[in-house]
């Protein structure tokens, strides 16, 4: 077990060593030499042209694969509506159940959601189970948990994808490590190895410097959380026909540690960021906490939602929850307008997959304009009214 | 009370820069830090100490130079750290991570809360928590921006969600992963730093918390990271120029002209 370099296959060209993100390979005497460190992330591997390193495990495969079929997807709903990434993922879900053969699966987990699961169906499920109970009407580690293992223990599914949102990034781990599986966070591409039925799951890492492509191959489910906004969801087809199959629960034991008190929404005052199709963020460069007034007012004539850089809400300028980023939330609006943010990476991390991006800043280096669709070099206090009031022409 | 506050060493990736050039990434200068979500939740831990009384251990997974790093909890008010070192640990995916800090609190024993950071910059992936939980088998909640009340035996909070946040209550023994919300981490003190100089933080290997050996490091993680990039920055969009009317027009144009803003 651990990392190997074949000397007699390697013949020192220096390939691997900008590969590394640790920086512990060396060339010593025309030869490949890893330093102390390694944490045997494999990053070297695949640039060895000459298949001079290579990771080795003991594998000891113990589960026989072919018994795992079917892609399903965690139809995630709260307060009985179906979230927009439970349609995302069965958009993307059908692409990879068309290529491995294998049905698409939604599973539907709450209390008098007959009408989602008919939904389900016209965004192109297969089949969908529909778990209905007082106690799954809100989401709950376990009571989820539990309903979701029993189910995946009895139909062995290949691949389980659920949404990178709240809910999903709490109830996936537990599902993982109950099932003893992997589980791989928040990716932004999926594909399959068909002759391994293997899922390849492709994420960002290391504040989105970084991209890993990650597969799980010698267990079962392969199991993935999957940004929000990142896939398109098809066409409804309300003609449509699948299986609706209702998940008999009448012997599940109800082991329920949590409870809730109180359900407190706050996006009635404020867009969701998530969710919105338009966003107008600003950042440092509007240089003074009024001058956010010139972004609500461009928000407002578009309909859009206000964001923020991590440095206009440590200034104190706008409340953490509009900050869009590594530490802050992912976004993925048809339109995003960058209003005086230079576009540091760890701001990028959160808003790279907008359809278009609007970049407005005075300094042309900036790196927003290296990922903008449209720039607009100049001062956002003088750029922005002006915008506004070109839209509300435009807009009538 | 007795609380375990896991902390995880990363690289600072505001640090990080891609060579535009070699299209590699710089690492020179990289410094490592404690990763920031976690120094939440050592702040909660030592005010959940100062309201109700007793311990705070700060646990962490990974090489040994590390256990020098951990001092700055200490020297924030943790009362110990303990760091997990073996080399049969690397390459863990969260899987095996969770298993080996499980057993690590299951030694330390008699745990009331365990406080996670949210996610850990490096990885982003916000698993190691839950996993922890499932594997000790105690309950967890994600996301926590308030504590509203605890006792040994039961925690009330407040967990954040994208429509606003949830009011839970849990019985403990159990496990949170804290948001930047909560609180804001303090300085350390004069005398937690004198402190801090003089602690001994003791090193667990695998052997001495007891994990199986194929459940640990390569062997023990289902993930395999098959291949590693840069990621491509899309291609150069269109900057406008000329006077900032022309601009904004051509703005206006291309958004509500192409009916992408209606
Ligand atoms: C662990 C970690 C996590 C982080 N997470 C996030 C995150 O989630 N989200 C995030 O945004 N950041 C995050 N950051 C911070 C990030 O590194 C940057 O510091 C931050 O994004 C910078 O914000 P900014 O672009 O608004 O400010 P600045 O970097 O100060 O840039 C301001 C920009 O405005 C321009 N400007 C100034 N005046 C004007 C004017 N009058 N007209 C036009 N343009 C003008 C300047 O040219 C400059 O490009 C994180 C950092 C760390 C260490
Ligand atoms: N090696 C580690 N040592 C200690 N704590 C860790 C380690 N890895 C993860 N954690 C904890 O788990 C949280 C989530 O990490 P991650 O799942 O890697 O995003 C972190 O904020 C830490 O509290």
């Amino acid at each position: 077990m651990g990392i190997k370099i074949y000397l007699e296959k390697c013949y020192g060209c220096k390939v691997c060593v900008p590969s590394c993100p640790f920086g512990l390979i060396e060339i010593v005497d025309k030869k490949a030499v890893i330093k102390d460190g390694c944490n045997l992330c494999g990053a070297c591997v695949s640039t060895c042209k000459f298949k001079a390193i290579e990771i080795i495990r003991d594998v000891k495969v113990t589960i026989d694969k072919s018994l795992y079929k079917g892609v399903w997807i965690f139809a995630e709903q709260r307060n009985g509506q179906l979230a927009n990434v439970a349609k995302e993922l069965l958009g993307e879900g059908r692409k990879l159940a068309d290529e491995l053969g294998e049905p698409l699966v939604a599973v539907l987990l709450g209390h008098n959601i007959e009408s989602e699961a008919k939904q389900l169906v016209a965004y192109g499920a297969d089949q969908v189970f529909v778990a209905d109970a007082p106690q799954l009407e809100h989401f709950l580690e376990d009571s989820y948990t539990q309903v979701l293992v029993d189910l995946v223990q009895k139909e062995r599914p290949n691949i389980i994808l659920m949404g990178a949102t709240a809910i999903g990034r709490s109830l996936a781990p537990k599902v993982a490590a109950r099932l003893e599986t992997g589980l791989t966070a928040d990716c932004t591409g999926l594909d399959v190895d068909v002759a391994e039925k293997n899922l390849l799951q492709t994420r960002p890492a290391f504040g989105g410097n970084l991209m890993a492509t990650i597969l799980c191959p010698n267990h079962r489910p392969q199991m993935a959380t999957v940004r929000p906004k990142v896939f398109k969801p098809l066409e409804p087809d309300l003609g449509r026909k699948a299986t609706i199959t209702k998940v008999d629960l009448s012997k599940t034991q109800w082991e329920i540690r949590a409870k809730i008190l109180e359900i407190v929404n706050e996006v009635g005052h404020s867009v969701n960021l998530e969710e919105a199709n338009i966003i107008v963020s600003g950042g440092r460069g509007l240089c003074d906490p009024k001058n956010f007034e010139l972004v609500r007012e461009l928000a407002d004539t578009l309909g859009a939602a206000v964001g923020a850089s991590r440095a206009a809400v440590d200034s104190g300028w706008i409340p953490y929850a509009h900050q869009v980023g590594q530490t802050g939330k992912t976004v993925g609006p048809k339109v995003y307008i960058a209003c005086g943010i230079r576009g540091a990476i760890q701001h990028l991390a959160g808003m790279q997959s907008s359809d278009i991006i609007v970049a407005i800043n005075k300094d042309p280096d900036a790196p927003i304009f290296k990922l903008a669709t449209y720039g607009i070099v100049g001062d956002v206090l003088e750029i922005l009214p002006m915008l506004t009031k070109e839209f509300k022409k435009a807009l009538g | 009370m007795k609380i375990v506050v896991c902390v995880k060493q990363v690289p600072d990736t505001t640090e990080v820069k891609i060579n535009p050039e070699t299209n590699t990434l710089i690492r020179e200068g990289v410094a490592s830090i404690l990763n920031p979500f976690d120094m939440y939740a050592v702040e909660e831990a030592i005010r959940i100490k100062e309201k109700v009384g007793g311990t705070v251990i700060v646990l962490s997974m990974g090489p040994p130079q590390v256990a020098e790093q951990l001092k700055e909890t200490i020297a924030m008010g943790a009362d110990e750290a303990i760091l997990v070192s073996d080399r049969a640990f690397a390459g863990s995916d969260t899987l095996a991570t969770s298993y080996a800090l499980s057993k690590a609190i299951e030694k330390i024993a008699d745990v009331n809360l365990v406080i996670c950071g949210k996610q850990a910059i490096d990885g982003d992936t916000a698993q190691v928590g839950p996993e922890i939980a499932e594997k000790i088998g105690i309950p967890h909640l994600t996301y926590v921006k308030k504590i509203e009340a605890i006792s040994e035996t039961e925690i009330t909070l407040e967990r954040m969600n994208e429509d606003g946040y949830e009011r839970v209550q849990m019985p403990l023994p159990g496990l949170i992963t804290v948001v930047k919300e909560i609180n804001e981490p303090r300085l350390p003190s004069l005398k937690g730093m004198m402190r801090s100089k003089k602690a001994e933080i003791p090193i667990w290997s695998a052997a001495d918390i007891d994990a199986d050996p194929a459940k640990c490091g390569l062997n023990g993680s289902p993930t395999w990271v098959k291949r590693i990039f840069i990621p491509e920055i899309k291609c150069q969009g269109e900057i406008f120029s000329g006077e900032p009317e022309e601009q904004v027009k051509f703005l206006v144009n291309a958004l509500v002209g192409r009916k992408i803003v209606v």
